[in-house]
């Protein structure tokens, strides 16, 4: 890859859960002026008080081998993984996306959603909130198709993600 | 074993002590009575007693600095904490190991604004290494034994511990330092082998090498400075030293260059540009010793050896980086070297040196010392013939006699060198030296201060004179913030915009109001009496002297230059402006 290349990269923090560990991880992305396009925290192993925060950030190659370096030197980080250059990995975030209409827009965002396997979790006679879980990429595909149907208002949780197979962090 | 249970603030001193701390530089307050009255109780630990917080962190640097020990500072909540924060974020740029305990409102009123309360963690958080809020008092040993811990291995560097007064006052479990052990925290010493062989198979390749090595030898210690020493002598290459590596290789040495970077020497500049293999050890690519990046050494192979990973590949890529303690990775580099029988080729050595010997014969620190008028320069380098003989130390504070001081005064030992490189903290001089003092009571301890300066924590000659602490301040006094108007007069058409000393004290009156001696000088034919009569006051002096207020410190690499378009200045003086509106933009 040239060095002057951005990529993106999905990394994973294995964290103590203690008080301010999340403010020291935002705030050296902010400190040193790295990017956050999304980031997910929570605790994954409540007898060892570890959490798991999965990071979405892009940067040259020198500039994501200085973000892991950086992480990795914070005194409450186990470890870090970085898993666009571990291998293939799962992606998957949640969306719940609100969708006020009536009559045959009401109608399409049915059909859509059925063909993303979103589900209505909820309904009233004006609107609906479709839960959908996939790539980052396909939640994006199905708000833009949402938008011209009554798109109002969405909350999306940020990626999660792990390396397939057997590899572990 | 039986835990004994104390209270918070017994916990708090019983874990210094177990520490191995013999003195704490601090200032009282509300929220740390109990501490103070604990101090009080005992005499194991000696408190020095700073008039400024910030202060108490620069002396506690100095301390650490010249001893290889964790330096160790006490302020309040609110104003005290916010008050050490120039010291903290000082001692995280040069890497210096200091534990910080900060007083705060008890647990119940955290987060009320409570009187005297400050986001203490929050605001710390990115300028210490780590930071501990205690808010649990089985916590309160281990925190303190792990914040000493934390300090002290791998990249060192300050380490703030917040104590609610509740938590001081209640009561804590104590632990013993050994049953504490940290659970993601280890950082890596030894280097990986196989890297350290290729680097040395690297090195034994070169045609024009050269060590170019920093803070971080300091850092390891008195042996790897040794094993520097010996590892340059084995390979006959050039060495060069960072501003925070001075000492950790002899100065008279035939193959020391000098120091690298803006205000390095010719030579050495010359040689880190012209270099084919290039081996950084302890150093990190500052912007103050690359210039241009674009332009950093161009034809070299490099090689870096650092106890940060964050530190490699940062600004410069290299082609192989060591991650390793520089004294362990030192000793292996050694042991290669001498298994493989490596030699540089010795007629390319050969050539190379007599490159660089005639980039030496610049003679570019050079100057003339008239009859009329001290030069800044000759103060520096006649205080160091004078103490040539005694075991001396040195800090100094910002700007163009701190880089005097560097360039004059040959520094021959790790630890004897005190000054604030990375932040560039004026103020950080004299509390420094009273750190300094207080680790080596029979030493002889000189800070070099500028008239701007030495105003910035002048209040610290109270210190000096409570603890009679003897140390020599001398003020290369032009008149003006120098390094300001240096730069004012070479980038900014000479507009001397608020960079004069208006109004300067009387430093003698100051001194005897402080209750110690104040002297003048402003004749060369002066200056030997002078310093002779300085340092045989028993007792803090203040040196005033006079120098040539329009001398600007050169060789100067300016800001966005490579290294190879270095300004001598010499024969110029000073009348060399820099066409680069770059230049202006950059620090
Ligand atoms: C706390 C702080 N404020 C401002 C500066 C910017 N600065 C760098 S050097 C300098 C002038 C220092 O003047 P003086 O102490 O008289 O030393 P000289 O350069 O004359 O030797 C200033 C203002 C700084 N380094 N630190």
């Amino acid at each position: 890859m040239k060095e002057t290349e951005i990529s993106k990269h999905t990394i994973s923090v294995l964290v103590d859960n203690e008080s301010g560990v999340l403010a020291r991880v935002i705030g050296l992305f902010s400190g040193r002026g790295y990017n956050i396009e999304s980031l997910t925290v929570a605790e994954v192993d409540a007898q060892a008080h570890q959490s798991r925060i999965t990071v979405v950030t892009s940067g040259t190659p020198m500039v994501i081998e200085q973000i892991k370096a950086q992480l990795s030197r914070l005194v409450p980080v186990h470890k870090v993984s970085d898993l666009t250059l571990a291998g293939p990995s799962v992606e998957r975030e949640l969306a719940l996306v609100k969708v006020i209409a009536a009559g045959e827009k009401r109608v399409e965002s049915l059909r859509i959603a059925d063909i993303f396997k979103a589900r209505a979790v909820d309904a009233t006679n004006d609107s609906f909130v479709y839960e959908i879980i996939g790539s980052p990429e396909k939640i994006d595909a199905f708000i833009k198709l949402m938008e011209p149907l009554g798109l109002s208002e969405i909350s999306r949780t940020g990626v999660a993600a792990i390396s397939r197979g057997t590899l572990t962090m | 074993m039986a835990e004994r249970i104390l209270s918070g603030s017994e916990v708090v001193l019983q874990a210094l002590a177990d520490q191995g701390v013999e003195v704490v530089f601090g200032y009282p307050g509300g929220a740390v009575l109990p501490l103070y009255d604990e101090i009080f109780k005992q005499n194991r630990i000696r408190h020095v007693l700073v008039r400024h917080e910030q202060a108490a962190v620069h002396a506690a640097e100095g301390y650490a600095r010249s001893t290889g020990k964790v330096g160790v500072v006490l302020v309040t909540s609110g104003p005290g904490a916010t008050n050490a924060v120039t010291g903290l974020t000082d001692a995280l740029m040069d890497s210096i190991p200091v534990v910080c305990l900060t007083g705060q409102v008890p647990t119940h009123l955290i987060g009320n604004d409570a009187f005297q309360e400050a986001d203490t963690t929050g605001i710390t958080r990115p300028c210490t290494k780590h930071n501990y809020l205690v808010k649990n008092p089985d916590r309160l040993a281990r925190t303190m034994h792990e914040a000493f811990h934390v300090a002290s291995s791998g990249r060192p560097g300050p380490v703030v511990i917040d104590l609610p007064k509740d938590i001081l006052v209640g009561k804590a479990p104590y632990l013993e330092p050994g049953q504490v052990q940290h659970r993601t925290y280890n950082p890596v010493v030894k280097g990986e082998r196989s890297q350290i062989e290729e680097a040395m198979e690297m090195l034994a390749s070169a045609k024009k090498p050269i060590l170019y090595c920093g803070g971080g030898v300091i850092n390891s210690g008195t042996q790897a400075c040794k094993l520097l020493t010996e590892f340059t002598r084995m390979t006959g290459a050039p060495i060069t030293l960072t501003l925070m590596g001075l000492g950790a290789y002899p100065a008279s040495d035939k193959q020391y260059l000098g120091m690298v970077g803006m205000h390095g020497t010719y030579e050495s500049n010359m040689s880190m540009h012209d270099c084919d293999v290039m081996v950084a050890i302890g150093a990190r690519f500052d912007d103050r010793v690359t210039g241009n990046l674009d332009f950093f050494a161009p034809n070299s192979q490099k090689i870096q050896v650092d106890i940060d990973q964050s530190s490699i590949n940062k600004n410069v890529p290299v082609d192989i980086g060591i991650v390793g303690d520089v004294g362990h990775v030192l000793e292996d580099m050694i042991k290669i070297w001498k298994a493989k029988q490596y030699k540089i080729e010795a007629a390319a050595l050969d050539s190379w040196w007599k490159e660089i010997e005639g980039w030496r014969s610049k003679h570019c620190l050079s100057y003339k010392q008239p009859k009329d008028v001290i030069k800044p320069q000759h103060v520096i380098r006649s205080i160091h013939a004078a103490t040539r003989d005694r075991k001396t130390y040195i800090t100094t504070d910002v700007g163009q006699h701190q880089m005097w001081a560097a360039q004059h005064f040959g520094f021959e030992h790790p630890y004897e060198w005190m000054t604030s490189g990375g932040l560039g903290t004026m103020g950080y001089g004299m509390p420094a030296a009273l750190g300094v003092q207080v680790a080596h009571p029979d030493a002889t301890v000189v800070c070099f201060t500028g008239d701007a300066s030495i105003m910035m924590n002048i209040q610290e000659c109270a210190t000096m004179t409570q603890y009679r602490l003897p140390i020599k301040t001398v003020i290369l006094n032009n008149r003006y913030m120098g390094m300001v108007r240096q730069w004012q007069q070479l980038l900014h058409g000479s507009r001397y915009s608020e960079s004069y000393s208006e109004t300067l004290p009387d430093f003698v009156k100051l001194s005897e109001a402080f209750g110690f001696t104040g002297l003048t000088c402003d004749k060369p034919a002066d200056l030997d009496d002078a310093i002779k009569k300085m340092l045989e006051i028993d007792g803090p002096v203040i040196l005033d002297v006079a120098v040539d207020d329009k001398e600007n410190c050169y060789p100067m690499i300016p800001s966005g230059k490579p290294h190879n378009e270095m300004l001598l200045g010499q024969e110029t003086d000073g009348n060399e402006a820099i066409d680069s509106d770059e230049g202006m933009v950059l620090v």
